[in-house]
C-alpha cells in the first residue's frame, strides 16, 4: 500500500482550477518526482497535498487515513514536511533559529536534529547567528531543507529547490539527498530541470495543464514521450 | 525652574505611556493588527482591577495579579471569536471591528459603572517621594517607570528566548509557511493578544492608581500609545519605550514653559519625529 496516495484530486484558486483528477503514489522509502512546464500544476499539487489549500474529502490518503481536509499545521504534525519554492525563510529567525522552529509542530524520535541537520550541510555551522536570508541562495536551500529535516518527517515534499541556483550548488544539495533518504524519509521532488529529476527518482510523474500526462520509470521514458507530456506535441 | 528635575518627570511619565503602548507594540508587530479598542481595554482593565479591590479589599498590586489571567482568557478569546474573523490583506474590516469594540466597551462601561470618575487607592503610596538631591521623584512614577522596563525586558525574553517567541515571529513573517513548520497562526494571535492583555492590566493598574478614569477615556490612552509606538518604529518594544519617553519628556517641557502645551507639547513631538523619521526610530529592518 503506498504511504501517500491521491485521488481524483482537484484543487482550486478561487474561482480558477488547478488541479484536474490528479492520481499519484509514493511509496515507502521511495523518491517520485513530478515534473513539467511553469503553470502544469506542481506546486499546486504539493501546496495541496501540504494542506495549505484544502482538497475534498477522500482525494489525499496517508498512511492508511483520509487527509485532504486537514490544515497545513496539522499535515505536518501527521509528518509530512515541506521545503517551498523560493525557501521561504522567516526574516526575522537567525539560521538556528530557522532550523529548529522546523520541529515546533513535532517532534518525532529520529535521525534528524540541529546538530545532523548542521553535519549535514557544514557550511552552516559557522552561519548559525546569521539571519536566514542573509545568505546566499543556495545556503537558504540548505536551511530550508534541514529546517524540514528537523521534523523528523515520514514525507518530505521538496518544491522546485534547485531553482535560481548555480549548477554546483544544485549538485552540492542533491549529494544530500543519499543520506535523506537514508534517513527513513519517502521524498517527492518537484522539479524543471528534468535531468535532476531523473537521476534522483526512482518514478517520474509528468504534468501539463492540472493533469497527470506521463508516469514511468525514469529508464523507460522516452525523450520524445516527456517532451510530448511536457509540451503536449511530439518533438 | 529646574530643568533636569522636569526632564526627569518626563522621562518618568514615559514610562506609563510605553505601558499604556507595548500592548499595542506586540500586537501590531505580531500579526499587523491596529487594534483602536486598545484605549478602552486599558480602562476596562483598570475597571476590572476597582472591581477585584472593592469586593475583595486586596491591595491593588494583589487586585492586578487576580486580573491578569480574566485579561488573558478575555483577549484570547477575543482574538479566537472576533478578531482572527477579520484578519487578512484588507486591514479596514479589523479596524471596523475593533472601532466598534471601542463604542461597545465605552457603553457597557458607563451602563455598569455611570460616568463618574473613579480611582484605584493605593495609600500612602500615592504621596510618597525620595529625594535625590536637588531632585524629588515620586515612588509611584519610578514604580511605574521600573514596570514597564520590566515588562519590556520580558517580552523581550518571551520573544527572543523561547519557542513560543520563535512561533510569534515566525507567523509575524509569515504565517503560511509557519504553518508549514506545525504552527497554528489563529492560536499564536490569540496567545499574543491575550499577553497584551496582561501588559494591558499592568497600564491599567499603574493609570488607575495615578490619576482619575472614566469610561469615556481610553480613546485619549490609545493616541498616546500609538505615537508611543510610531515614534519607536512598528513592533520595536525598546523603540516603543523611548516613544514614550520622548512623549513624556516632550509634555513636561511644554508644561513647564506653558501649562496649557502639555498635551500639545508631546504631539508636536510626534509630528517632529515622524518628520524626520517617517518609520520611526528603531525600524524592523525587514518591513
Amino acid at each position: 500500500m503506498a504511504l501517500l496516495q491521491t485521488r481524483g484530486l482537484t484543487a482550486r484558486y478561487g474561482d480558477s482550477q488547478a488541479l484536474f483528477g490528479v492520481d499519484i503514489a509514493l511509496g515507502q522509502g521511495e523518491t517520485i518526482a513530478i515534473i513539467g512546464a511553469n503553470g502544469a500544476g506542481k506546486t499546486t499539487l504539493l501546496r495541496t497535498i501540504a494542506g495549505v489549500l484544502r482538497s475534498d474529502p477522500g482525494m489525499v490518503m496517508f498512511d492508511g487515513a483520509e487527509i485532504g481536509a486537514r490544515p497545513a499545521d496539522e499535515i505536518m504534525k501527521l509528518g509530512i514536511a515541506m521545503v517551498p519554492e523560493g525557501r521561504k525563510l522567516f526574516p526575522s529567525l537567525s539560521v538556528e533559529e530557522n532550523l529548529l522552529i522546523g520541529a515546533h509542530g513535532r517532534k518525532a524520535a529520529g535521525p534528524w536534529n540541529l546538530d545532523a541537520v548542521l553535519d549535514l550541510f557544514p557550511v552552516l555551522k559557522e552561519k548559525r547567528a546569521v539571519p536566514g536570508t542573509a545568505l546566499s541562495g543556495g545556503q537558504q536551500q540548505m536551511v530550508a531543507i534541514g529546517r524540514a529535516l528537523m521534523s523528523n518527517p515520514r514525507v518530505l515534499l521538496c518544491d522546485e529547490i534547485s531553482l535560481g541556483l548555480a549548477p554546483v550548488v544544485i549538485r552540492d544539495i542533491y549529494a544530500a539527498f543519499p543520506r535523506i533518504r537514508a534517513g527513513g524519509a519517502s521524498v517527492i521532488v518537484v522539479e524543471q530541470d528534468i535531468g535532476q529529476a531523473m537521476k534522483v527518482a526512482s518514478r517520474v510523474y509528468c504534468m501539463m495543464e492540472g493533469r497527470v500526462t506521463l508516469e514511468g520509470l525514469p529508464g523507460d521514458l522516452s525523450r520524445e514521450a516527456i517532451h510530448a507530456a511536457y509540451f503536449g506535441a511530439v518533438a | 525652574m529646574n530643568w533636569i528635575d522636569t526632564i526627569l518627570q518626563g522621562v518618568l511619565l514615559g514610562g506609563l505611556y510605553a505601558l499604556f503602548a507595548a500592548g499595542l507594540s506586540l500586537v501590531f508587530g505580531i500579526m499587523r493588527l491596529v487594534n483602536l479598542a486598545h484605549g478602552d481595554l486599558i480602562i476596562l482593565a483598570a475597571y476590572l482591577i476597582l472591581v477585584i479591590v472593592s469586593a475583595l479589599g486586596l491591595n491593588p498590586f494583589l487586585a492586578a495579579l487576580v486580573a491578569m489571567p480574566v485579561m488573558f482568557a478575555l483577549g484570547w478569546l477575543l482574538q479566537r471569536v472576533v478578531l482572527n474573523r477579520v484578519l487578512g490583506n484588507d486591514i479596514l474590516p479589523p479596524l471596523l471591528v475593533t472601532f466598534g469594540l471601542s463604542i461597545v466597551i465605552q457603553n457597557a462601561l458607563l451602563q455598569g459603572f455611570s460616568a463618574d470618575s473613579q480611582r484605584i487607592g493605593a495609600g500612602a503610596l500615592e504621596t510618597a517621594s525620595v529625594d535625590f538631591g536637588p531632585v524629588t521623584l515620586g515612588v509611584m512614577p519610578m514604580l511605574t517607570f521600573a514596570s514597564a522596563i520590566l515588562v519590556i525586558v520580558g517580552l523581550n525574553q518571551l520573544f527572543y528566548r523561547t519557542a513560543m517567541g520563535r512561533a510569534f515571529r515566525a507567523t509575524s513573517d509569515d504565517p503560511v509557511t509557519a504553518s508549514l513548520m506545525g504552527i497554528k497562526p489563529a492560536s499564536v494571535f490569540a496567545q499574543a493578544t491575550g499577553i497584551a492583555m496582561i501588559v494591558v492590566t499592568i497600564a491599567a493598574l499603574y493609570l488607575g492608581m495615578r490619576a482619575n478614569f472614566d469610561p469615556t477615556i481610553g480613546p485619549a490612552r490609545l493616541i498616546y500609545a500609538f505615537e508611543a509606538v510610531i515614534i519607536g518604529g512598528l513592533g520595536s518594544l525598546w523603540g516603543t519605550l523611548a516613544g514614550g519617553v520622548i512623549i513624556g519628556v516632550a509634555q513636561t517641557l511644554g508644561a513647564a514653559v506653558n501649562p496649557e502645551w502639555q498635551i500639545l507639547a508631546g504631539h508636536v513631538a510626534f509630528l517632529l519625529v515622524l518628520l524626520v523619521r517617517p518609520r520611526g526610530l528603531f525600524p524592523r529592518a525587514y518591513d
